[in-house]
């Protein structure tokens, strides 16, 4: 008994807090300037999962995409509770868009195998596109839930494994009753993220993948069982001409910096006269009724 | 993948609930009218649901040429497969060159599923949509009518322009308020087209809907014409009913700033911006509000942008139209205090 589940997870530039040292004077940003954190939604992704194993029993996997670096946000997942994490690391599948990423990481989810639930934060904050996840979940061919807000229920029966579901609509909510294997995408407001566990910061903090370690580290490491699994494309049997930039129909034509078109602004002074003389304005150009 | 259909209509998703047509999906024939007329192509509409009534007539009101109607009990509720495979199973049989869908919570789960299986590009989230020759900077090839898929990304910071060269069709969901509604046209004729797809009920057994509690919006700030929206500048919810009051005094809606919402002023409900609605109203008073780059994205298309700051380097006043330097705690009451006064003269 038990649900197995894998989370995606992905480290990305915090651009909520995006200073202008991390707009280079082309207007593009520089990746490199800002701090790299685990994507928020993710989080919730994987306390959710954390939350079904407490319950229900099974293991939690984690797997992320990224460079050697993003071993950091699967760090991060061990810390909490997670059971096993993998990197994805491979130059080739850099410049993915959301359909190739979504291929990858389906690919590394069938090599994982024998799952029940796969959860994905709703969306990204680099990219906000909320579309790897049901992409995810079609290459996989099992169904999707999105906007989880809370798992109600999971049972097995005698025709399998089943889950209650409350998503958020937008305008409301739903309960839905799905079959397993499925996906769902989880948002901020589904729970709480647990705090890490020190005991197992002190037991993992030291956990790499091979690409951020020398090979006498890496078999030291291994020799403790704290070498984190790193794997190539080859390893998930993904054909190349599906990754990267070869397998990404959409393509960055232009980039621009927030241009402000308005230029200066007519000062108004805080004072009566300076009130009134505004309304007299918003009046005479029809603004005002 | 499918290859360019260069014959192909341009598409636009229906996305009704309850036999209601989403705002978005109305304010999208408009686009999509605008963009097959440059085109020389037609606009096509896949309505699936059920009992649908006149929702094509409405649709072909709003510039469609063709509804391909798919009317099946399967269909009532929205559950992603069985609507998933009608859009996917009408695309291959008609390839259309572009597919429009909402950015609304629907669009944005159906979309990618449908994408993901006819392997096509998506844009999330679009603010704007154009057509245009490009020559792509690496091969050099060019490339005739692409549908540039204009969005903000990182967080708004910058706006990108995305196209796909040759995987269509180019598919891209648009964010809600952002292309304008036209006017219908009940004389339009267009035609309807009832299509059916084969194994929708099995489809519809995979995901159930047990329960279903829909919210009426209570919030309508798409339509209103005049906004008055508040900030963290504001400093607390007592403080925010000087808000209200210069809102009902000018005969506008209250709105909020992420800020004001996330300090528990006032509802999510009210949030303007990035996250919350995009408006785009007469008139726009901001006040207290900084003007990040997340809150101008939802506002900056006003026709008026009125900004109260006592920070004279505050980012809203680089968009305002008229600034008011000073504190909001005496120039909102003073401008409340004026109009109130104005109302009252024109009445005797």
């Amino acid at each position: 008994m038990g649900f197995h589940s894998i989370v995606c997870v992905k480290q990305v530039p915090d651009t909520a807090n995006i200073t202008s040292e991390a707009m280079t004077p082309e207007g593009t940003v520089n990746r490199g300037a800002l701090p790299a954190i685990f994507n928020p939604e993710d989080l919730h992704a994987l306390e959710t999962a954390l939350e079904v194993r407490d319950r229900f029993g099974g293991t939690v996997t984690v797997v992320s995409m990224g460079p050697p670096k993003a071993a950091e946000v699967l760090r991060a997942c061990l810390f909490r509770g997670a059971d096993r994490a993998i990197l994805l690391t491979d130059r080739r599948a850099a410049a993915s868009d959301t359909l190739a990423t979504s291929y990858i990481l389906s690919q590394a989810i069938r090599t994982i195998g024998n799952y029940d639930l796969v959860f994905c934060g709703r969306q990204a904050i680099d990219g906000d596109t909320a579309q790897t996840g049901p992409q995810i979940a079609e290459k996989l061919d099992i169904p999707q839930v999105t906007y989880l807000e809370e798992m109600v229920e999971l049972q097995e029966c005698s025709q399998g494994k089943k889950a209650k579901i409350r998503r958020n609509t937008g305008n409301g909510w739903e309960l839905v009753e799905v079959r397993l294997p499925a996906l769902m995408t989880v948002l901020e407001t589904a729970n709480e993220p647990r705090p890490l566990a020190a005991k197992k910061v002190l037991r993992y903090k030291h956990a790499s993948v091979p690409a951020e370690v020398d090979e006498a580290k890496a078999e030291a490491l291994k020799e403790r069982g704290l070498l984190l699994e790193q794997w190539t494309l080859e390893d998930i049997g993904a054909e190349l001409d599906r990754c990267g930039f070869a397998g990404s129909p959409t393509k960055v034509f232009r980039v621009e910096s927030i241009v402000l078109t308005k230029e200066g602004f007519t000062s108004v002074e805080p004072t009566e006269a300076g009130i009134a003389g505004l309304i007299q304005e918003l009046i005479s150009d029809r603004t005002l009724g | 993948m499918t290859q360019p259909n260069r014959k192909g209509e341009v598409w636009v998703f229906a996305e009704q609930q309850d036999g209601v047509l989403h705002d978005v999906s109305l304010e999208l024939c408009g686009k999509a009218r605008e963009l097959a007329d440059r085109l020389g192509v037609a606009v096509g509409a896949v309505l699936p649901g059920y009992d649908l009534g006149n929702l094509p007539q409405q649709l072909i009101a709003q510039g469609v040429d063709h509804v391909y109607v798919v009317d099946d009990p399967s269909l009532r509720y929205y559950t992603t497969n069985p609507y998933a495979a009608v859009v996917e199973t009408l695309i291959a049989k008609y390839e259309p060159q572009i597919v429009l869908y909402g950015a609304s919570p629907l669009g944005r789960d159906l979309a990618p599923r449908v994408a993901s299986k006819t392997r096509s590009g998506l844009t999330a989230d679009c603010t704007d949509l154009d057509i245009s020759n490009v020559t792509d900077p690496r091969t050099k090839a060019e490339h005739a009518n692409l549908l540039l898929q204009i969005r903000p990304a990182f967080g708004g910071n910058i706006i990108a322009t995305i196209v796909n060269y040759d995987w269509w069709p180019q598919m891209a969901t648009v964010r809600e308020g952002v292309m304008s509604l036209q006017e219908p046209d009940a004389n339009r004729s267009g035609k309807v087209i009832a299509e059916t797809v084969e194994g929708l009920s099995e489809l519809a057994s995979v995901v159930q809907v047990l329960e279903r509690h829909v919210e009426e919006r209570k919030v309508n700030l798409k339509a209103a014409r005049i906004i008055v929206a508040g900030g963290g500048g504001v400093g607390s919810r007592e403080n925010f009913e000087q808000i209200r009051e210069l809102a009902g005094v000018i005969g506008g809606v209250v709105g909020a700033s992420r800020a004001a919402v996330d300090s528990g002023f006032i509802g999510k409900e009210y949030q303007i911006g990035q996250t919350g609605t995009t408006v785009r109203p007469a008139l726009y008073i901001a006040v207290g509000i900084s003007g990040a780059v997340q809150h101008r994205a939802g506002m900056e298309e006003s026709a008026k942008i009125i900004a109260i700051n006592n920070d004279p380097a505050a980012p809203i006043f680089s968009i305002a139209h008229y600034g008011i330097v000073g504190d909001l705690n005496k120039v909102v009451p003073m401008l409340t205090k004026a109009l109130r006064n104005r109302r009252l003269a024109s009445v005797q």
